[in-house]
Formats: C-alpha cells, structure tokens, sequence
C-alpha cells in the first residue's frame, strides 16, 4: 500500500530497547493513591465524595463538567483520607487539588454501567455515552477528552478512524506492549470507535520499529476487512496526528482546520483499549500502561499503574535509580513535561515516566546561531525556525507570529538538531502563550467594552423613555408643542 | 528528590551536532588539499598559511578580550581557525607575512567581531579580507608563482622561505601567471584565448593542480574530494557547489560557443582560479548563505553567473570572492522570498482547500 512522503523530521536516537521487551507488570497497590481532579484537557473535574469516605473501585468520585471534562474514578476500594493541594506533574510544580484515597486491599467493584451487549450495532450515542461516563482521555499524552472527539462524525462524513500507534517518541514503549500484549483489545476498541464515528475503514499507523506490535495487530486484523494495519516509517514527529494523516492518505490538513475536515479521526492505541473496557465491561479509566525508562533507572520496565499512583512508587518497582538524573520527565523526551520532583502522582496522560542521565540529555549550553538551516529542513511544519526566534528574542511577537509561530507544534525536532544548542521551542512556547494571553486580553478588552455600550445606551433609553414619559404627561397638560418636539423623537432614535 | 536544572521546554535529547564538530570537520575536508599544495609551493606557503591561520585565532581573541567576553567556548568552537585556514588557502602562496596578518584584522575584526561575532555577520569574513588585500595591495596579492614542491631542487629552503614571507623578496625567475590570469593578461593585448590556453598547463593537470594559483585553490580534484567528505557528512548539501558550478560552466560554455576566440569554455572555468574552493567551502558558508534549499539554489545560481560575468568583463581575472561577496548582500532578501510552504497552507500562505489540493 502506498505511503505518502512528509517533510522533514528526524531520527533521534529512540533507544527504546531499554524497555521494549519488558512485559507490561501490575504494580502493587500503593499505599496511597492522589486523583487529581484535573487530569485532561477543558474543565476541571468537580468533587462527588468527601474525606472519611469509603469508595468502591471504579465508583466516580469526581464528576466531569461542561462540554469538555473528564470524570475520575476510583482506582480500587479504600477510603478518602482527605481531598487536599498537591504537587501536579507539571513543569511549574504548582499544586492542584487531589482526593486522597487510602486503599483497603479488597479490590470491591463498584455497580458499574451496563456495558453493551453489540456495541457494534448499538446507537453511536450510547457508545459515546459510556466513554464519557468511563472519563477516557486521550492516552498518547494529550488527554483531551476522547467523547468529544467521537461527536466528530455527528456533523461531518467521516471516511477512516486512523489509529495512532506510531509511538515516535524515543524511550516510549507503552503502546508497542499494548499492542503486542492485547491487540484483540487494541483492534476492538477501534472498530467501536469506528462505528460511534460513522467512518467505515480503520487504518492503524504503525512505525515500522515496532515488528512485534505489527505481526500481532495484522493477525488480530486479519478478521475484520475494514481494518488495515500499516507500517509507517521511523521518522519523528510521525506520531503528529496530522502527519501520520498525511503519510497514510497523501491529504493534507488545512491551516486551522482538524484532520476530521478531510475525513479522518485519529485516536491512540491505549485509548482504543481503554474504550474497549468502557464499552464492553463498563469499566472506567482508572488505570494505565506507564514506560518507566532511562539509563538513570535502575531497570525500565512498562508498569500498569492506577492512576494516581505515585511517581516514586513506580521508581522505586523499577530498582530505584542509578545516580542523581539530569532531568526527569513525564512522557517522551522530545515533547515531555519536565518533572520538578519524583513526588507526584500518576495521571491518564501519563505514558512515560523517564529519568535521564546528563550523556542521555545532551545539554549544554547555548551558543549563537550559525544560520546552518537545519531547522528550516527538517521542522515538519515547514515553519523557519531561526527567524521566528530571531524575532522572539527581540520580542517582536507580531513578527514571529507573521511567520506562523502558532502553528508550531512544539515537536522538539529544531531544538534538537541544532548544533548551537538554542532552545528554540522554549522560546516558541514563550511566544505562544504571549500570544494566547494577548488574544484573551484583547477579547476581554473587546468584551468590556461592548458591555460599557450597551450599559451606557441602556441609560440612555431609560433616561429618553423617562423624558418622553415626563413630556407626554405635559401634553395631556397643554404645554406648548415646540417645547416637546424634540424630546418625543428621542425614544425613536434610540 | 528535586531537580536543580533550570526549567525549560523539551526536547530532552540532543543530536550529536555541534558548532565545534561542523567547524572540525569543515578543516578535516580541507587538509588534503591545503597538504598538497603545503607541499606544491613549499615553505613560504607553510609560514605564511601559520602566520594567517594564527592572527585569525589571535584577533579573535583579541576582539572578545576587548568587548569583555570570555575567550571560551567562543575561541574554542573553531570558526575563526576555520576563517583564517580559507583566507589563507586564497592568498598567494608567496605572498609576504603580513598580508597574513592585515587579512586577519579584515576577516576576524571588521568582517566579523564588528557585527556581533559568529552567525552575525552579513558578509563572508575570508572573501571580506581577501577582497580588500586585493583592491589595496594589488601587487603583492597577484605576485604567483609556478608549483616548486618541497625539497625539489631549485625550491626555496627554510631559510630561503623565510626571506620571502617575511622579507617580502620574490627572487627572480621563479614567478608566473595564473591561467585566469594569463587569458585576461592575453585579451588586453590582443591575444586570442586559443592562444593564451596554448601556453598553459592542460586540463588534466589543472584539475590535479599542477599550477600557479592561490595557496589552497589549485587542486580541483582534492577540493572535490574534501566537499563530497562535507556532503557525506551531511555538513553541506549538494545544493550551493552543483548550482554554482553548474551555472559557471553553462555560463562559460555558452560564451565559448558564441566567440570561442573571447571566452573559455566552460571546463576551463571551472578548473581554473577558486571554482572548486569557492563552490564548496566558502560559498557554502552557513552564516552567509541563504538557510532553504531553494535559497541556496538562487545563491549558487547568482554566484557562478556573476563569477563568469566578473571573469569575463571585468577588470580583474578572478571573480569568486567579488561573486561570493554581492550575493552575500542577497542573501536576507532571497531568504525572505524563499521560505518553506507551511503546512495545511499554500505558498501564498493561504489555508489549503479541504481535501489536501494543492
């Protein structure tokens, strides 16, 4: 089958290898387990369950709100030890309110809903509404909440669901097992994707580093003759859903437009697993494949870990680790969150927890750019790197937003390949969410004052209508008429 | 436990790429050419190649000492050795010792240092240096001589050498011209290029380098073999040299056509004055050529057609560094017009129609 050609990329060293052929292992319960209400995209969730409480496995113990929020669930029986601030696992290493859940080691499932019988002749809605209902967020690390992203197909004709199983990140070998462990799982969640979608093909993208995962999908295909499995070539950002879009159809995403306006939806494995669960079993989201790697880990493995696990404890599973780590992050090393500690929890978009050793980072620091033009060749978005950030220090954000800084996608292929070493998405980040807030500024600037407006006209009408009621009451009176002439037109303006 | 480290984005990895490694490598693919022609002209061209490449090094230290900058990494990543390894190689190999020296103060401080150092500069600093020994010292920047290798006899020995680099004696009977310009020289008295061509040595040991020229450009073929090692290595791409040469040789051909009695043909431009050396390592110079490919294809277009049109009417044989110089000034304008179509937009920038037309 043809494949189509996308541009630029690179080849990072993916050593993937450390953790690859490591089955995916439970971890022992933690003693303790922080559920962040906000693990996704949109909305926070809000709190259904108070401290002292006792939950059930799988019960929802926050609720999703507004058209994009997850729900959370909890991850087995115990009881809420408090609902209390928390360090996230983000870069600013700022705190977000988690429930604190003390497991009590009876794994007592909650009622959960009823799953489907036939999913795959059953109302779209009612898939849609078990997905919500299990708070499956996008796996690959984005965690955007994946119902919304099967309401696509109610207003377009969608032609494929595409299954992202590329895992382009190096280090990250989460899907490869899920893949390879449960490709029944992986291929039946997509196919009730597909039909919640209305999109009658599944292709599944898979790099073609990842032999294992493709030989068990294309068997576990081979049954159902709207799934196609496909290899894609090793070259990063391929996991970018508009570029896998791209090599599998040769159909280029528009500018400002969603790969869904050219007829494809693109989900990960994991998700597909987890929808899988939902629709099937009814069972929630509440826990999840983490590749726990690095040459700063003592022995990488892929763990399944509940969610809100803490860091430490999948560390600690793996060996510990092997000296001081030059960085630490949460998911792939080319588009990852730096971590500022071990001591947070596990979320859903948790797919690589990495410790990284100062020869593994390659960090130093940076030097001026010598205009090699190197990231103009290989940014996929075919953006100019070195322009934009030659504006960007400058702090012409117009300038680097003229050359389309927004519609970076952050995947790390510049500031990787430059020999000068420049951080060049940090200054691309910096620049968005400069824009970002500009934007909101400017529209709440804008809101304000059509808000002034209409306040002012109100009065004014109020203050008309009171004058033309104080004149008409005159005229019952018999004031002269050129005194009450021109108030009485006032009401007509307004 | 806390991470100390500075908190900035992704990505976590890094490609073994750096500054100093593309300027090491750049230098490794010049040596066998400058070792040939080390050896070709002799000890005079040892110490004038080590007096330029060391005030390069030295005025570049000098320029961070005095804007109070620290003298490493900077003097460490290669580029001013590099700078001064090219202005060298386009020196006339017997020229004296302070042409060395003067070129450093052109190439490093005020082709470079001035603007800001490494990266910032809009000219090449080595065609900069080169350009204005020439225009100001016009005698002793076209003082050539025939190859006289090492221990040969009749080659100048050490002590020989060093009277003519730093004594700035050429002692008779040992100078001669460059073929370019032999058939320039030819022109203006009336000679025909058949004639000129007659006396010079034949294609085949130009492209090896058998003759006079500057200190590191003779060797077409040593040159050729130094830039397929930057290609190889993926330093360089084949975009800039094939556009430059390509033009110069159709450039050139096309004249030969028209007045063979006028023009040289085209195998002769190339393989003659700093072709090989220009199109592969001084027109390839990151920070004065465009960065897209498309960019670099009008560069080495404009380059070869000016090289020849320089050559050919102008008033001085050789026409590279001229060439490289004026594209230089082209080259934020040809990379303003030459950026890559974004994605999900057409070239104008507009959103691509549904469906992916192009």
């Amino acid at each position: 089958m043809k494949l189509f050609a996308i541009r630029g990329g690179i080849h990072p060293e993916y050593r993937k290898e450390l953790a690859s052929d490591k089955a995916i292992t439970a971890l022992p319960m933690p003693q303790r387990l922080r559920i962040l209400l906000h693990q996704h995209i949109g909305a926070p969730a809000r709190l259904l369950v108070a401290a002292g409480e006792r939950v059930l496995k799988g019960q929802m113990i926050a609720q999703g709100q507004g058209p994009v929020s997850a729900p959370a669930h909890a991850p087995t029986s115990g009881y809420i030890e408090s609902v209390s601030e928390v360090t996230a696992p983000h870069a600013s290493g700022l705190s977000q309110t988690a429930v604190v859940l003390v497991p009590d080691g009876k794994e007592e499932w909650a009622p959960l809903p009823t799953p489907l019988a036939d999913p795959l002749t059953a109302e779209p809605q009612a898939i849609r509404d078990l997905v919500a209902q299990a708070g499956i967020v996008g796996m690959g690390g984005a965690a955007f909440p994946s119902v919304v992203k099967l309401h696509l197909g109610t207003q377009r004709k969608l032609e494929m669901l595409v299954l992202n199983g590329a895992e382009c990140e190096p280090y990250l070998t989460c899907d490869d097992r899920v893949m390879r462990e449960h490709p029944d799982e992986v291929i039946d969640g997509a196919r009730i994707m597909a039909h919640a979608l209305g999109a009658p093909l599944v292709i599944i993208g898979i790099e073609d580093n990842k032999p294992e995962a493709l030989e068990a999908m294309t068997r576990e295909a081979a049954a159902f003759p709207e799934v196609q499995v496909r290899p894609v070539p090793v070259q990063y950002p391929m996991g970018s859903e508009r570029h896998l879009v791209q090599a599998l159809t040769g159909r280029e995403t528009p500018a400002a437009k969603l790969t869904a306006d050219i007829g494809a939806v693109v989900h990960n494995v994991a998700t597909a697993q987890a929808i899988h669960h939902a629709v099937r079993f009814g069972r929630p989201l509440i826990e999840r494949v983490v590749t726990v790697s690095g040459r700063a880990v003592r022995e990488p493995r892929n763990i399944l870990a509940p969610i809100g696990a803490p860091v430490t404890a999948l560390i600690d599973f793996c060996g510990g680790l092997v000296g001081v780590p030059a960085r630490l992050v949460q998911g792939g090393p080319m588009m990852g969150q730096p971590l500022p500690s071990l001591d947070v929890p596990v979320i859903k978009g948790t797919s690589g927890i990495l410790a990284l050793n100062a020869e593994e980072t390659g960090e130093a620091e940076p030097g001026p750019c010598i205009r090699c033009g190197t990231c103009v060749a290989i940014c996929p978005c075919g953006l100019v790197p070195l322009e934009m950030a030659a504006f960007i220090r400058t702090d012409n954000l117009d300038g680097a937003n003229n050359l389309g800084v927004t519609e970076c996608l952050s995947c790390g292929s510049c500031s990787w390949a430059c020999p000068s070493h420049i951080p060049l998405v940090q200054y691309f980040n910096y620049a968005k969410g400069m824009l970002k807030t500009k934007e909101r500024d400017r529209a709440k600037h804008e809101r304000t004052k059509t808000l002034t407006e209409a306040h002012r006209d109100r009065l004014e009408r109020a203050a008309a209508a009171k004058a033309a009621a104080a004149a008409a009451k005159a005229t019952t009176k018999g004031t002269p008429p050129a005194a009450r002439q021109p108030r009485a037109e006032e009401p007509a303006e307004a | 436990m806390m991470i100390e480290t500075a908190t900035t984005s992704a990505p976590y990895t890094h490609s073994a790429a750096s500054v100093q490694k593309t300027m090491t490598t750049v230098i490794l693919a010049l040596v066998p050419a400058t070792a040939f022609n080390l050896y070709l002209f002799g000890w005079p061209a040892v110490f004038l190649f080590a007096v330029t490449v060391g005030a390069c090094a030295a005025m570049e230290g000098l320029a961070l000492l005095i804007s109070g900058r620290r003298l490493m990494p900077t003097l460490g990543d290669g580029s001013a050795v590099l700078t001064g390894w090219l202005l060298a190689m386009t020196l006339p190999p017997w020229a004296p010792w302070w042409t060395g020296v003067l070129g450093a103060v052109f190439a490093i401080l005020l082709g470079k240092q001035i603007f800001g150092g490494l990266g910032q500069n809009l000219f090449n600093p080595a065609m900069v240096a080169r350009v204005a020994l020439l225009v100001s010292f016009p005698v002793a920047m076209t003082s050539w001589v025939a190859p006289h290798p090492l221990f040969w006899t009749g080659t100048p020995g050490f002590l020989d050498a060093l009277a003519i680099t730093f004594g700035g004696q050429i002692p008779d009977g040992y100078s001669a011209a460059t073929a370019l310009g032999l058939v320039k020289t030819g022109l203006s008295m009336g000679q025909t290029v058949s004639q000129s061509v007659g006396q010079l040595p034949d294609l085949m040991d130009m492209g090896l380098g058998l003759r006079a020229g500057s200190l590191g450009e003779t060797s077409a073929l040593l040159i050729l073999g130094g830039g397929l090692f930057l290609i190889w290595k993926k330093v360089i791409t084949w975009h800039v040299p094939a556009a430059m040469l390509g033009t110069l040789f159709v450039a050139a051909t096309l004249g030969h056509l028209a007045n063979p009695e006028r023009f040289t043909d085209g195998a002769f431009q190339i393989l003659s004055g700093a072709a090989f050396l220009g199109a592969f390592f001084i027109a390839t110079d990151y920070v004065t050529s465009p960065v897209s490919k498309t960019g670099q294809l009008i560069f080495g277009f404009g380059v070869g057609l000016l090289t020849w049109i320089i050559r050919s009417f102008a008033g001085y044989p050789e026409g590279v560094a001229f060439a490289v110089l004026l594209m230089n000034s082209l080259t934020p304008i040809i990379d303003q017009y030459t950026r890559p179509r974004r994605f999900g937009r057409t070239r104008r920038g507009e959103p691509l129609a549904p469906q992916g037309d192009k």
